[in-house]
């Protein structure tokens, strides 16, 4: 073309053209460039003789590396599923009253439920098993249980859950509303009797009155409650749903009550029982002989 | 005008404000019929404006202070390309660093209508579409023009297209605010938003080829492909992955012509080239008119422009699989993103090769102007981030670095980097010479800009490396026991100091653009600040030595 030049800080003649005094010079292809190119072209091809890639008619090619992503994931599990398989069995074939007495058992136990409980349970206990009051989850690592604390108990309570619709040995318990049953006055002397029973509050003859007509028979006459009911303990400072005012007289009025769904079915039972031993291991685990003392729970004669 | 255009013109909008007005009345949901009232709004104040001697064009102009009278080339939209770019850059920034707050402070969630969920589609398309879809209509009719040497082809077509485009991006942004979405990334507003951006995105394409068609110059510029491929792609992009049929006519509401697996490829196969062609090829077109024209320099070499373009546009098309390793996209499809994927390294690099390369000879300048400082470090990102992005589309690396926040970072080095950056740059170009200024008020401030934004920039990518790849060893890590270490939420809690990290790069980042409108307003005033020029480094040849004080030793045989 009659317009090339030379450009001269480089040395390169220019294609000829110029748009609004923008020029292209003659450079030829980079050869690093080039090559690189070529060889991420070489890369594709081998990668595509090896692994699946042309769709054909029926299926794709398959890859002479006989390459699945399921056949990676089936061989990844399968290899997490053989590390782990020696300690599965050994569980099976343990009860969990007997979990205990092997303590190297019972660790790997732990450290199974704990990575179940993250998966499955973190959800409404939270990642730190402290629940959450507001909505009503239960604190995991203290001493309070609603329906029992050792092993035997937390694992029933896995297996058939808490309210669960259509188990018949799911835990249940209701607590009525008593909405409409008392006058303003009569409210506030039995919540005041309620916060009483763990030093909240003072005394009085009214509240006391109401709460031995209303309340005893489930939560007892001193508020300790009752694993079998399900009743909560009322004399202690752990509140399930709160211990202000407020929250006492919603719980009387209209209470809620919450729900836990049974784990049988949806986790084998040694991974319920990992749970079971994780659970208990969070430092409200209660062992036989205290347990024992609480006719209500089945009654382990293990030392 | 005369009496009985503008009485036609009146009749006309009265026309659309009743059926808009009527549609929102009758509409089936609280966001379509939001979307009713905008329009009809909008023609009641089209019919004062034809009916009175109300001009809130005319207000407007002298308020940006836009030179009048005739020039050599139809500017005026692109005038106000340049501002609508400046206003949704900010729009866009803002969003962004208040998401990134958010992810830090979830308390920062507003609900209902500023919550993450509605204001991240908010920043995403206030900066892809609004910032660089600006961005890219008002230079595409400045390069076309310039380098067909010609006006553009269809005037009233073009001033459709700029304010059609705003339309869109006020529906889409309000969309998302109010709820409105059909949940494809990217492609959030619903199907009569899409329809009208589409009926604009065709007056684009057919303004910008009839200015091709009528040029005065024998070959068409490289820009020129490198936009016409943007327009072309973008077209068939968002008709095909928007097909969808509305639930009712005069509802916001709408359902996919694809599903599942289906409808994930075609998402992805539209997410993957709305980078490549609206913020790879598109910003490539920018570089390739503004980096020869603010370096003085020849193009770095027409056969790599030639080889570049057509492997770019052929392979990328290919790669969108590449976003959906290990899901339920079949293996085979899975293989061909990664592989189309890793052949685009090279092209790719063809663009930051010839932009940088642009600079011999001119090197010299990256000391004394800002502008050409801020177009190298965007080539710089631009090829940092094309060769992360192959890479992380193996499969190997992919497992690792999917579903965190490494894709963040990737992105945004990307899109601060590269499309941000470039874009500043251009803009700091065209203000002068479109408002026939001499120059910006301020080159300091340019300079305070590139740096503010850069480390910004490191701030932002640095911290989502490391927390996405914190966040991928977490969520794989297995204890001696065999059993997963951490829960998600564990993973979630030990990202906070980065979120901060980042939010605190996203506010370097948008207070440089602050100062770069402040200095943009002032060269729109007509000042020039007075500053000491920016100098090159002192240049002593006495002291240009090896740190030896005696001769050396000759050295041994």
């Amino acid at each position: 073309m009659a317009n090339k030049r030379v450009d001269e800080p480089t040395g390169t003649e220019t294609v000829g053209h110029e748009w609004d005094g923008i020029e292209e010079l003659d450079t030829p292809l980079p050869r690093w460039w080039l090559w690189t190119f070529y060889l991420t072209i070489i890369f594709a091809i081998g990668y595509v003789i090896a692994y699946p890639a042309w769709p054909m008619i029926d299926r794709a090619t398959a890859g002479v590396l006989g390459w699945s992503s399921r056949g990676d994931l089936a061989e990844d599990m399968s290899a997490a599923e053989m590390a782990r398989s020696g300690v599965r069995e050994q569980l099976a074939r343990v009860s969990i009253e007997r979990l205990p007495e092997d303590s190297a058992l019972m660790q790997q136990a732990v450290a199974g439920g704990a990575a179940a409980f993250r998966v499955n349970c973190v959800q409404c206990h939270g990642s730190g098993a402290a629940g959450s009051q507001e909505l009503g989850y239960p604190n995991l690592n203290d001493d309070d249980w609603l329906w029992g604390g050792d092993l035997k108990a937390i694992e029933y309570t896995l297996v058939h859950g808490i309210r669960q619709a259509g188990d018949d040995e799911t835990r249940t318990s209701v607590m009525p509303p008593f909405a409409g049953a008392f006058d303003s006055a009569q409210l506030d002397a039995l919540t005041d009797h309620v916060l009483a029973l763990s030093g909240k509050a003072n005394a009085n003859a009214l509240g006391a009155q109401l709460y031995a007509d209303n309340c005893a028979a489930c939560h007892g006459s001193g508020g300790e409650g009752d694993r079998a009911l399900g009743a909560p303990t009322l004399n202690d400072a752990i509140w399930l749903r709160g211990s202000s005012r407020e929250a006492i007289k919603r719980q009387i009025l209209q209470p809620r009550m919450g729900m836990m769904p049974k784990w049988e079915g949806r986790l084998d039972p040694v991974t319920i029982k990992m749970l079971a031993a994780y659970v208990h291991s969070l430092g409200g685990g209660e062992d036989f002989v205290e347990v024992a003392e609480d006719p209500e729970v089945e009654v382990d004669e293990q030392p | 005008m005369n009496a009985e255009t503008a009485l036609t013109r009146v009749g006309l909008w009265f026309l659309i404000m009743l059926a808009a007005a009527g549609a929102a009345l009758a509409a089936a949901d609280s966001g379509f019929a939001a979307h009713a009232w905008i329009i009809a709004i909008l023609g009641f104040v089209m019919i004062w404006m034809s009916a009175s001697r109300f001009d809130p064009m005319g207000r407007a102009q002298g308020f940006f202070k836009m030179p009048d009278g005739p020039s050599r080339y139809d500017d005026d939209p692109i005038r106000w390309g340049v501002i609508a770019t400046m206003f949704w850059g900010l729009a866009g920034l803002l969003a962004g660093v208040f998401i990134a707050a958010q992810l830090a402070f979830p308390q920062l969630n507003f609900e209902p209508y500023l919550n993450f969920g509605r204001v991240r589609p908010l920043h995403t398309s206030a900066v892809i579409f609004a910032f660089g879809g600006n961005a890219l209509l008002a230079t595409s009719f400045y390069v076309v023009q310039r380098t067909c040497r010609t006006q553009l082809a269809f005037p009233t077509l073009a001033r459709f297209v700029f304010w059609g485009y705003q339309l869109f991006i006020v529906l889409a942004a309000t969309g998302y605010l109010l709820g409105v979405t059909q949940s494809k990334e990217y492609a959030e507003p619903e199907w009569y938003v899409d329809l009208w951006l589409t009926i604009v995105w065709v007056a684009y394409f057919i303004v910008f080829v009839g200015t091709l068609a009528k040029r005065k110059e024998p070959h068409i510029y490289v820009a020129n492909w490198f936009y016409l491929a943007f327009i072309v792609t973008v077209a068939m992009l968002h008709i095909v992955n928007n097909l969808a049929m509305p639930v009712s006519l005069l509802g916001a509401k709408s359902y996919s012509a694809f599903a599942g697996v289906q409808d994930a490829l075609t998402q992805w196969w539209y997410g993957h080239n709305a980078v490549g062609f609206f913020l790879t090829a598109g910003f490539l077109a920018m570089m390739y008119y503004f980096v020869p024209k603010q370096a003085e320099r020849p193009v770095y070499s027409y056969r790599l422009s030639i080889i570049h373009f057509w492997s770019l546009i052929f392979l990328y098309i290919w790669a969108g699989p590449h976003h959906l390793h290990y899901t339920a996209l079949p293996d085979w499809a899975q293989t061909l993103g990664m592989v189309f994927s890793i052949m685009l390294w090279m092209p790719s690099w063809g663009g930051m090769i010839n932009g940088l390369m642009t600079l011999n000879g001119a090197w010299d300048k990256v000391r004394t102007d800002p502008i050409i400082r801020m177009m190298v470090m965007a080539l710089a990102f631009y090829g940092m981030s094309t060769f992360e992005g192959p890479m992380l589309s193996i499969k190997s690396v992919n497992s690792l670095s999917h579903y965190t926040d490494w894709t963040i970072g990737h992105v945004h080095s990307g899109a601060l980097g590269w499309n941000g950056m470039i874009t500043f740059a251009c803009v700091y170009f065209l203000v002068p010479r479109l408002w026939k200024r001499e120059r910006m008020y301020s080159l300091r401030m340019i300079n305070w800009h590139f740096w503010l934004a850069t480390i910004g920039i490191v701030f932002y990518a640095a911290s989502m490396w490391v927390a996405g790849i914190m966040q991928g060893l977490m969520w794989r890590e297995y204890g001696p026991d065999g059993y997963l270490v951490w829960s998600f939420a564990d993973s979630v809690s030990a990202m906070f100091p980065m979120y901060v990290t980042r939010a605190v790069g996203g506010l370097l980042y948008l207070s440089g653009a602050l100062i770069m409108s402040y200095n943009i307003w002032m060269t729109l005033a007509g000042k020039q600040r007075a500053e000491a020029p920016l100098k090159d480094a002192a240049y002593d040849p006495e002291k240009d030595r090896p740190i030896v004080s005696q001769p050396s030793a000759v050295p041994a045989e």
